[in-house]
């Protein structure tokens, strides 16, 4: 899933104090369940945003709304358009793709963002996501064991583990980070495959990953 | 065919190592202003006492002088350079392109690093770019040399009618067989090797044990037959900078009986003993089947370097 984390509160109520009625928008997919942007994070920031605005004696009115998706069209029902257009301004609690698709379909709204997007990441435990995958667009899973080392290594390194590697932990943070070279040289030893690491990786082709500008996909065999 | 119809480079050390003799390179780091003269300083002590010196590449992620611009300064003053490229600033066209500068003013040799995450540096907000990795940046200086041609495919030429003109590289690599994991230390030599490395120097080394551990794995896969393996040493100028680079520096240890030798001295003896330590440790090295040469990592120590080379017997230097 896309993991987020919601924006300190004070970067958010900067933009709530610059209107008179706001929206609260969360969604139902990826950062409810990171627990970042759905309809309990929801109401937890409006109430915030209420209490701060009595403290400071400022007049704001909240609204609060969830709905499922907001990267897909279908989601924003009539009942959702009334919603937003009746507000003046609305911090979406969705990931960035979601923010940005909320302002494509309301052009004139003010959108604001209220949680920072992070990465492609997996619950490792309650309480705990963790990076998986960069979405480099060309994957490479096959060779690596399945552990990708351009998410996974601070250096997105592909022939090997750098000096840095000590104790299984990556020198960039010891405390946090696992070296993804020893996951790999791991996994593969269990695999029985170590010799496939002794194989020079050619230089990676990065024009499928972002640096080849926005992505997109079409398929011609699904289009309506 | 004649030696040097073989060789690859107009590099002094490559003439050195190639002819089989034992070679020396020091290590510059260039200032964090344009003080040149700082440059000049640093360089005079290691005049006659090296065959070349390593010049670094911003390391530690803290903005210097750049290799090249400081190579230049040492070239002037008749040391040979030996330039660090790291791919943690530059992606492959920045570094072909100062590939291509380096050669234009006569620099051959380089050497090839990942670099140090910048988070260690004075940017640590700053973006990493990683396009390529040290083996890759060793293949595509190979081909660039071998093949003159750009990692594209390319031919290094300036025009279709014109003759391929690519640079001519010495080009070295690194090895750290203190990291881990242990075993893929010699896999990741041997994957440099096969990538194109000429010569190689290691990471410092205090722990002799695991140096000598991974040496026999080097020579159990006759890598030290394919390249030149060059031994790292950095002298320890006190109890506390040994303890730091026990205790702080990623993948290497500093046995116990080299922090209480410089216990042991008065405050004021410790660098004293620290050469000491430092020449036992070269003349070690050099009796150990496989070793090349020293790569002598005197940091902000310069001045001890004619010392420490002298009482390890390595001087004169090699004319060639």
């Amino acid at each position: 899933m896309i993991t987020a984390q919601r924006k300190p509160f004070d970067e958010i109520y900067e933009f709530a104090q610059r209107h008179k009625k706001i929206l609260i928008l969360g969604c139902g997919t990826c950062v409810t369940v990171c627990m970042a942007g759905g309809e309990k994070e929801v109401g937890v920031l409006a109430s915030q945003i209420k209490l701060a605005a009595q403290e400071k004696g400022d007049q704001i009115e909240i609204v609060e709304h969830t709905i499922e998706r907001q990267c897909d069209r279908e989601f924003f029902d009539e009942a959702t358009s009334r919603i937003i257009n009746d507000a003046d301004a609305v911090i979406s609690l969705a990931c960035g793709v979601g923010v940005q698709f909320c302002v494509e379909c309301f052009n004139e709204k003010i959108i604001y963002p209220g949680v920072n997007t992070t990465f492609y990441g997996a619950t490792v435990e309650q309480g705990h996501w963790s990076e998986r995958c960069a979405g480099c667009g060309d994957c490479v899973l096959d060779q690596f064991g399945g552990v990708c080392p351009i998410a996974r290594c601070s250096k997105s390194l592909l022939n090997g583990p750098c000096g840095g590697s000590a104790n299984g932990k990556c020198e960039v943070d010891p405390e946090n980070i696992d070296c993804a070279w020893q996951l790999i040289f791991d996994r593969m030893k269990i695999l029985g495959r170590l010799d496939e690491l002794e194989k020079n990786v050619p230089v990676k082709d990065w024009s499928t990953s972002r640096d080849g500008g926005p992505r997109k996909i079409v398929r011609e065999d699904i289009k309506l | 065919m004649t030696e040097t119809a073989t060789l690859k480079s107009d590099s002094r050390l490559e003439k050195i190592m190639s002819s089989g003799q034992f070679a020396v390179t020091g290590e510059l780091g260039p200032p964090k202003s344009v003080d040149i003269d700082l440059i000049r300083k640093k360089a005079q002590h290691l005049i006659g006492k090296v065959d070349a010196v390593n010049i670094t590449d911003n390391q530690t992620a803290i903005v210097r002088v750049s290799s090249i611009a400081a190579g230049l300064v040492l070239k002037e003053m008749g040391l040979e350079p030996v330039i660090q490229f790291t791919c943690r600033d530059r992606n492959r066209i920045a570094i072909q392109s100062d590939v291509l500068g380096a050669a234009i003013h006569g620099l051959p040799n380089i050497l090839c690093l990942t670099g140090d995450h910048q988070c260690f540096g004075n940017h640590p907000t700053s973006k990493n770019v990683f396009d390529i990795d040290s083996t890759q940046l060793i293949s595509m200086l190979k081909q660039m040399r071998d093949d003159a041609q750009f990692a594209c495919g390319e031919e290094i030429k300036n025009s279709k009618k014109a003759e391929p003109l690519p640079p001519c590289i010495y080009i070295g690599a690194a090895a750290n067989p203190f990291g881990d994991p242990f075993e893929f230390r010699v896999i990741r030599l041997a994957k440099k090797i096969n990538a194109g490395a000429d010569f190689i120097q290691t990471q410092c080394i205090y722990d002799m044990e695991r140096f000598e551990e991974w040496m026999k794995q080097v020579r159990h896969r006759g890598l030290h037959e394919k390249v030149k393996i060059m031994a790292g040493v950095t002298p320890l100028k006190s109890v506390g900078m040994a303890k730091y680079m026990r205790d702080s520096v990623a993948g290497l240890s500093v046995p116990d009986s080299y922090i209480e030798r410089l216990s042991k001295v008065e405050k004021s003896a410790a660098a004293d003993e620290g050469v000491n330590i430092c020449v036992e440790q070269i003349k070690q090295l050099r009796e150990i089947e496989g070793i090349a040469g020293i790569h002598l990592m005197a940091i902000e120590w310069e001045h001890r370097v004619p010392e420490i080379v002298e009482k390890a017997e390595l001087l004169p230097r090699p004319q060639v």
